[in-house]
């Protein structure tokens, strides 16, 4: 798998901010970081549908280059706390956010952000693999293309890079004119993984990307992810506790949308301190 | 209605409890056996070591398919580790009973060396440990545990004074030495047993802390 990472256009556009002096710090590898390596933070983060009060207070810090789990049960919050991060939930009418949204060391509610600009930096996944009705090729290059890359010699680089780093590359690079709807159910849901590293995101965001897919899908994803970590920022919102076990370095418990423990992934499946955490993962509610 | 998960769980524990029943009956014959160099006992204590070591053979399979079946985490996990662990420790204490009531049938050949006081006493205090680091595991009480491990130091002790005692029985008579060498064995046997129920408690522990405590005073030992 291809894991280096096409830095050309990297220094241009860090921030998220119109306004180009706002744009983060960076990192060693031009990875902008806040000063203790977190990539992702919510101070106080409150979010309502109209009356429901979804998110209640979260405060959590998550680090660069590692892969985070939420897990929790159904209508915990999980995934509407991940849809803050790139600001997905602005689609929904009524929801109303308090507290801080931080990516980057940026917060992302700030009104002069740019939010296509936030989403190219934030790539999300979801549940149901959604690839447009178009080729292979015009999949990956279509998100370039719409913030302005010319040029098929350099499409034609992103397309291989990313498909590689989504480890797909070996299994499509014959009929990439093909339409991407022929492809089995894993190997789209990989080329919505390469899609999204087209834009040459810092952070993945996945809402239980491996949860229609059969075993041998879902460990091709998982070793996808593992691989990606080491460029790549990512949280997963999974409910395949064994999932989390297996990929994640730092693992948050939410319950009716609070955080109720986050720990390092080993010890949240050995010794996790709350005994609801111990209830939910040991299968006795959930 | 108890989940299938709750029932595999039981099956485990009642699984090693009966175990540990066995090895407790063990110990108490060849004690028995010890004092009175009962060889009728004796053999009946090597008799039922086959039962045992099918109960060890019957917990790993309990156990590798509740981890196959159930992925089981936190206590759960720690639980049935434990068992897994637990089930050799068992296992190798029927075999020291076994080790004491063969020595027992040698020793009824020949006439004793000295009155046997203190082995008897000494796989008393074994058998004592076995017992409390059983219940501990059965009352998931680490207190209880860590006081089981404190008692190895007498076992110890005594081991020590025993074989003293009998080394100088063997340089005074070297006609001695081959009885001797039988109760040192014995000894050194019932000394083993305390170590073994010392293990036991370790992960007991183990299963309610999370907190591994073998060896961790070793480098002061030695």
């Amino acid at each position: 798998m291809d894991m280096t990472r096409n830095n050309a256009s990297k220094g241009k556009e860090r921030g998220i901010f119109q306004n180009p002096f706002d744009a983060a710090p960076t990192g060693p590898d031009e990875t902008p970081l806040t000063a203790d390596g977190t990539a992702l933070e919510s101070r106080g983060l409150h979010l309502y549908y109209g009356e429901t009060h979804a998110l209640k207070g979260i405060d959590l810090g998550m680090p660069a280059r590692r892969i985070t789990a939420l897990i929790g049960p159904s209508g915990c919050g999980k995934s509407t706390y991940l849809r803050c991060f790139n600001r997905m939930n602005d689609m929904i009418e009524g929801v109303r956010v308090e507290g801080k949204v931080i990516v980057e060391g940026a917060d992302v509610y700030r009104p002069d952000v740019d939010l296509e600009l936030l989403r190219k930096r934030v790539g999300m996944v979801f549940q149901k693999s959604n690839p447009f009705p178009m080729s292979i090729r015009e999949n990956i290059s279509f998100g370039p293309r719409m913030t302005g890359v010319r040029g098929r010699g350099k499409i034609d680089e992103i397309v291989e890079r990313s498909l590689r780093q989504a480890d797909l590359w070996e299994e499509v690079r014959d009929r990439l004119d093909h339409s991407a709807l022929d492809l089995s159910g894993g190997q789209q849901q990989r080329l919505c993984i390469a899609r999204a590293l087209a834009n040459e995101p810092d952070i993945l965001l996945l809402d239980e990307p491996a949860s229609a897919l059969d075993p041998i899908s879902t460990a091709k994803i998982e070793e996808t992810l593992l691989q990606l970590k080491k460029l790549y920022t990512i949280i997963i919102v999974t409910h395949n506790l064994q999932q989390a076990a297996r990929i994640a370095d730092l693992t948050a418990f939410f319950m009716l949308g609070e955080v109720v423990e986050v720990d390092d992934t080993t010890t949240m499946f050995t010794n996790p301190s709350e005994a609801i955490t111990e209830e939910y993962i040991t299968g006795r509610f959930g | 209605m108890q989940r299938q998960f709750e029932v595999e769980l039981e099956e485990i524990k009642v699984t090693i409890l009966s175990m540990a029943g066995l090895v407790e009956k063990a110990l108490d014959d060849a004690a028995g056996a010890l004092g009175t160099l009962d060889k009728e006992l004796a053999e009946s204590v090597i008799a039922m070591d086959e039962e045992i070591d099918q109960c060890e053979v019957e917990i790993d399979r309990l156990a590798t398919e509740f981890i196959a079946r159930h992925q089981p985490t936190a206590t759960d996990l720690r639980f049935v580790i434990v068992a897994i662990k637990l089930g050799p420790e068992l296992e190798r204490i029927a075999d020291n009973a076994v080790n004491i009531a063969e020595r027992v049938l040698n020793m009824s050949k020949y006439p004793l060396l000295k009155p046997v006081i203190d082995l008897p006493r000494m796989l008393g205090l074994a058998h004592a440990m076995v017992s409390d680091a059983v219940a501990a595991y059965v009352a998931r009480d680490a207190v209880a545990a860590r006081e089981v491990i404190r008692r190895d130091d007498e076992v110890d002790a005594l081991y020590l004074q025993v074989f003293r005692e009998l080394l100088g029985l063997m340089c005074e008579d070297p006609n001695a030495v081959s009885r001797a060498i039988d109760l040192i064995l014995v000894a050194r046997f019932a000394e083993r047993i305390a170590d073994q129920a010392t293990n036991i408690s370790e992960e007991v522990v183990y299963l309610v802390e999370a907190k591994p405590i073998r060896h961790v005073n070793l480098p002061e030992e030695e």
